[in-house]
């Protein structure tokens, strides 16, 4: 089954993956104080392409996707999203996370407003839509992730798949190019982890651009063209599903996988 | 109790009642006879002693002395007072005064609480520390030894009108007070607070409109800064198209003391600044804790959103903050309200001030500190029920 | 990929981190980082370039350390200097008042003792019966001391400890004493009796709602007047009962608190197992409620400390009416500013400690609870 699976989802990538680059890191290097957490990171993500980074807790596979949306400064090499080079220039920045959507370990819903108005803040405040429009599509988005009874409930009042599953909505309402998922699942009760991954499965699907990082490897058998395992501040492995859990070439994916893998 | 002929079918069976000396009820009930009974016991107890010791010192006791001549005279007061009006409007000064300096200080003890509060998370290193000194330098010392030493400079450190300090062009310290220039009564100044408040109306008005139309169209409008224009600007037009007829009434050395300006007491500046800056170093440090507590995280999600700095403050980070900043800064109101009454060791006279010189003039003690009392339970009460109105209308609501 | 080992390559070291060590950088960083930091620090170093060497010239340049009497000291510094001469004539004034010279050695003592007790129970693992036995021993024996009468000790009245012991004893026996009170307090609020309930919010919100200062006339006038004729009552008795009975509504209020974070599966808890509402409280929940409140407790402590200053509106002399005593003697006229830095210090050292005693004891109960 497993061998079908991957047959029909690199036929529907392979269509859906176009050649111009959405995402690109060269030479990309962070120290924090004199600790190297990311050392000479080289990545392309092109348009359609679902990238999965995994590896151990403190390898900074949340620190380079945080890179991307210029939550966190890289200190040197370039980072270029959309054609954007992220600097320290303002405008760039803020141009860049119109178009990338990120989703958070502890989703980081507005307290203070409802569902709607969570979804509904960005659009209107930094695209200047109507809000009629704002509202028609945050509804469009909450039927999409399963979520339109919740509409005009407070994220307190819900539970913590709830709540990620609105944040993904919030995210989309954006119409971002890219989606970064940091640890979406990792503070979910098990059994809400599965709807989560039903409204990442379908977006991947539709063919959103996707950077995940995650534990979940039936996700990424199921989802990624690539999986990055990174380690120590290092891209260690770069393959594609099957031959990255079949076949990993270096002893510390092999370390990892047997870790992670054996349950 | 076993079965009812009424319409119900099913036997209905209820618990039986205790005996009375262990049911929880019975003994709650009698639990608060007692204790009420006590307290009214003790109250009784008081109350008697006191007649009697009153009777034998030969105390007038009931408010008539209200009515009185205070035969007393009040250093400074808002509303016209002479010592032969009664006690009554002594009181009612010493009220107005206590007003006058809590009103004012909350306004800014409130404008410096926040600015130090923002200081204290600034990015820059020399201003985080200074107003860290400012705060746990002023937090630490007692409101009367701070009260003294503003005093005590103004009074007696600082000099003579002659030899007066000159912070400012035309401002004089002396050990008369504080000597400033004021406009001079004019009816445009009439005018120019019809203006102001026709800004204030119309800011009020634009920003209605302006949501309005970014609802609709989405398009913003930059509601601050054109309110701030209108709310200085239209009192300055109306200034200008008077022919800037205001002349400032400056302040001039004559003989021995100023003329002209506006002088306040020394007891007055003391006080008003021991109040804003000890209330204002408890204020900064509940900004801080209001603003850190709101979760990196919503900064983090607002970010990733686009949003920009300013919009993210408003909207996001700022709402929360307030829920946490408001109820105890309300606090802190209250205590600059009560602490207003230290006024009395440093000699502005406020309420507690003049029902001290009444209650040893007239010795009716129990009569006046009543009466003290009553108004700052008043003052206290309605603040806290505000707080608690406000309170429950902005809470998350959670499961 | 190379089949990489887990030794570092040899290209890593070549790399460096951009220069965040040093001087220029740090300045860079916290001073200069963009255009308003740069303004606000000049702003800054030209204020205290304004202030800070005046104030050093007065206080230790131009100082005098030790003079006779007021006019030689002025005479000294020619008028330009601090007088730090005053207060080396004056500290015994300041810290004891008007008690006996003599015998001033007993309220150093006194005040010795009330640090070792405050210091004792900072160390949490000294916390329980064997502390509570101290402090009843030490301040039985800080009243014999400052009292006397006994044991051989010269009596002294009341009215005449002043100063420091004074702050002393009237912040720590109204906290000690209010505490009992304000746990009754607090229990009573929660109560489910609506009369016990009723009476406790109206006495909480009664004396919170008043100045410090009512409480303290109050006391002073009307306390006598409440005692049957003839029965009299001394002067810092009254004094303390105020600040008895102020703690105590305060303190009810931070108990309360704590009361209210505790899981109300203990309560059940304990139901369960058959304990009185009595063994509940005392064993369960009180406990954990106190545990929970220590640094507001301790924020408490500190405003009674400070507050202990407004007892010069009733005639005593603490501290801060030692010192203004001490300004009004005519050798040394108008050395406010002197008088008032020293006393300032010595509240300054006492609160800040306190402090930053509660600022640690927080940290620490956080890293404890899973949050």
């Amino acid at each position: 089954m497993a061998q079908t699976q991957s047959q029909t989802q690199s036929q529907t990538t392979a269509a859906a993956v176009s050649g111009a680059p959405m995402i690109q890191l060269r030479g990309v290097h962070k120290w924090y104080g004199d600790f190297h957490v990311l050392t000479d990171i080289n990545l392309e993500v092109r348009r359609g392409e679902k990238v999965v980074v995994c590896g151990p807790s403190g390898s900074g596979k949340s620190t380079m996707i945080r890179c991307i949306n210029r939550l966190e400064e890289h200190q040197q090499g370039q980072i270029i999203v959309n054609g954007i080079e992220l600097t320290s220039d303002i405008k760039n920045i803020e141009a860049t996370r119109r178009e990338v959507g990120m989703v958070f370990q502890h989703f980081n819903l507005f307290p203070h407003l409802t569902v709607l108005q969570n979804l509904t803040l960005a659009p209107i405040w930094v695209r200047k839509t109507p809000r009629r429009e704002a509202e028609e599509a945050a509804r469009h988005y909450l039927q999409r992730v399963r979520i339109l009874e919740q509409a005009e409930k407070y994220p307190g009042q819900l539970s913590g798949g709830q709540q990620q599953r609105v944040a993904i909505a919030r995210s989309l309402c954006m119409k971002p190019e890219v989606m970064l998922f940091d640890e979406p699942t990792s503070a979910l009760d098990p059994e809400m982890i599965k709807e989560v991954l039903d409204v990442m499965i379908t977006l991947a699907e539709e063919g959103m651009t996707m950077v995940c990082v995650t534990h979940e490897m039936g996700f990424a058998r199921t989802v990624a063209d690539t999986i990055l395992f990174m380690d120590r501040g290092e891209i260690v492995e770069r393959a594609p599903p099957l031959e990255f859990f079949n076949n990993p070439k270096s002893d510390r994916t092999k370390l990892f996988l047997s870790q992670i893998l054996a349950h | 109790m076993a079965s009812d002929t009424a319409a119900s079918s099913a036997n209905v069976l209820r618990p039986k009642r205790p005996p009375p000396w262990n049911d929880p009820a019975v003994r709650g009930i009698v639990f608060q006879v007692l204790f009420v009974a006590a307290v009214v016991a003790l109250g009784i107890f008081l109350v008697h002693n006191t007649m009697a010791n009153m009777e034998r010192q030969h105390i007038a006791t009931g408010f008539g002395f209200l009515g009185r001549e205070a035969a007393f005279g009040i250093g400074e007061s808002l509303i016209p007072y002479s010592p032969a009006d009664t006690y009554a409007r002594a009181f009612l000064v010493g009220l107005t005064n206590t007003l006058y300096v809590a009103v004012l200080g909350i306004i800014l003890a409130t404008l410096l609480g926040t600015l130090m509060g923002l200081a204290r998370l600034s990015s820059n290193w020399l201003i985080r520390k200074l107003a860290q000194i400012y705060v746990e330098t002023f937090r630490n010392i007692p409101l009367a030894l701070q009260l003294f030493f503003w005093w005590g400079t103004l009074r007696y450190v600082a000099p003579a009108a002659r030899q007066a300090w000159q912070p400012l062009p035309d401002v004089f310290v002396s050990n008369r007070g504080v000597t400033f220039p004021v406009p001079q009564s004019h009816p445009v100044l009439l005018w120019m607070l019809v203006a102001f408040v026709v800004g204030v109306a119309a800011t009020w008005l634009i920003r209605r409109w302006a949501r309005a139309r970014q609802m609709r169209t989405g398009q913003p409008f930059p509601t601050g800064w054109t309110g701030l224009g209108l709310i200085i600007g239209l009192p300055v037009l109306v200034l200008l198209a008077a022919g800037m007829p205001l002349h400032l009434d400056i302040p001039h050395l004559q003989g021995f003391n100023f003329s002209g300006g506006n002088t306040v007491s020394p007891e007055f500046t003391a006080l008003l600044m021991g109040l804003v800056i000890y209330t204002g170093a408890f204020i900064a440090e509940i900004v801080r804790s209001g603003i850190l507590a709101v979760n990196w995280g919503q900064s983090e999600a607002a970010m990733a959103l686009g949003l920009s700095a300013g919009q993210r403050m408003r909207l996001v980070v700022l709402p929360q903050a307030l829920r946490v900043i408001i109820p105890p800064v309300t606090s802190q109101y209250l205590n600059l309200t009560k602490n207003s009454s230290l006024a009395v060791i440093i000699g502005y006279p406020d309420l507690v001030s003049v029902a001290n010189t009444t209650i040893n003039q007239t010795g009716q003690a129990v009569e006046g500190i009543s009466l003290i009392m009553a108004v700052y339970l008043a003052i206290s009460l309605t603040i806290s029920l505000s707080m608690n109105l406000y309170n429950r209308a902005v809470a998350l609501i959670e499961r | 990929m190379t089949d990489a080992t887990t030794q570092d390559l040899p290209v890593a070291e070549e790399i460096r981190p951009p220069r965040t060590h040093g001087i220029i950088a740090w300045l860079r960083a916290n001073l200069f980082s963009n255009i308003f930091n740069s303004l606000l620090t000049l702003l800054a170093l030209y204020i205290l370039v304004m202030a800070v060497p005046p104030l050093v010239r007065w206080g230790l340049v131009d100082a005098v350390w030790s003079a006779p009497n007021g006019q030689a000291c002025r005479a000294a510094s020619g008028d330009a200097g601090a007088c730090w001469a005053f207060i080396g004539a004056k500290v015994r004034f300041i810290l004891f008042g008007r008690y006996p010279y003599d015998e001033q050695w007993r309220p150093s003592v006194v005040v010795l003792i009330f640090l070792v007790m405050l210091g004792a129970s900072c160390n949490q693992r000294w916390w329980g019966r064997p502390l509570i036995g101290l402090w009843v021993v030490g301040l039985a024996a800080a009243f014999i001391l400052m009292g006397g009468g006994i044991l051989g000790l010269s009596a002294v009245d009341t009215l005449l400890w002043n100063g420091l012991p004074l702050t002393l004893i009237l912040a720590v026996v109204g906290m000690a004493v209010g505490f009992p009170l304000g746990i009754l307090l607090a229990l009573g609020r929660r109560s489910k009796l609506p009369a016990v309930r009723a009476i406790c919010v109206a006495y909480i919100e009664l004396v919170r709602g008043v100045p410090l200062i009512t409480v303290l006339f109050m006391a002073s006038v009307m306390l006598p007047l409440f005692l049957p004729t003839g029965v009299t009552i001394d002067k810092l008795l009254r004094a303390q009962v105020a600040f008895i009975l102020f703690s105590a509504a305060y303190l009810a209020e931070v108990i309360r608190g704590g009361l209210q974070a505790v899981p109300k599966g203990q309560t059940e808890a304990a139901d369960a197992l058959g304990l009185s509402y009595w063994q509940r409280t005392r064993l369960i929940i009180l406990p954990q409620a106190l545990s929970l409140v220590i640094p507001p407790l301790v924020n408490t402590f500190i405003g009674a400390f400070k507050d202990t200053s407004l007892v010069i509106v009733i005639g005593l002399f603490d501290l801060l009416g030692a010192v203004n005593t001490a300004l009004a003697d005519a050798e040394w006229q108008g050395f406010n500013i002197e008088a008032y830095i020293f006393v300032a210090a010595i509240y300054f050292s006492f609160c800040f400690f306190m402090s930053r005693y509660s600022q640690m004891l927080e940290r620490e109960f956080n890293k404890n609870r899973r949050h």
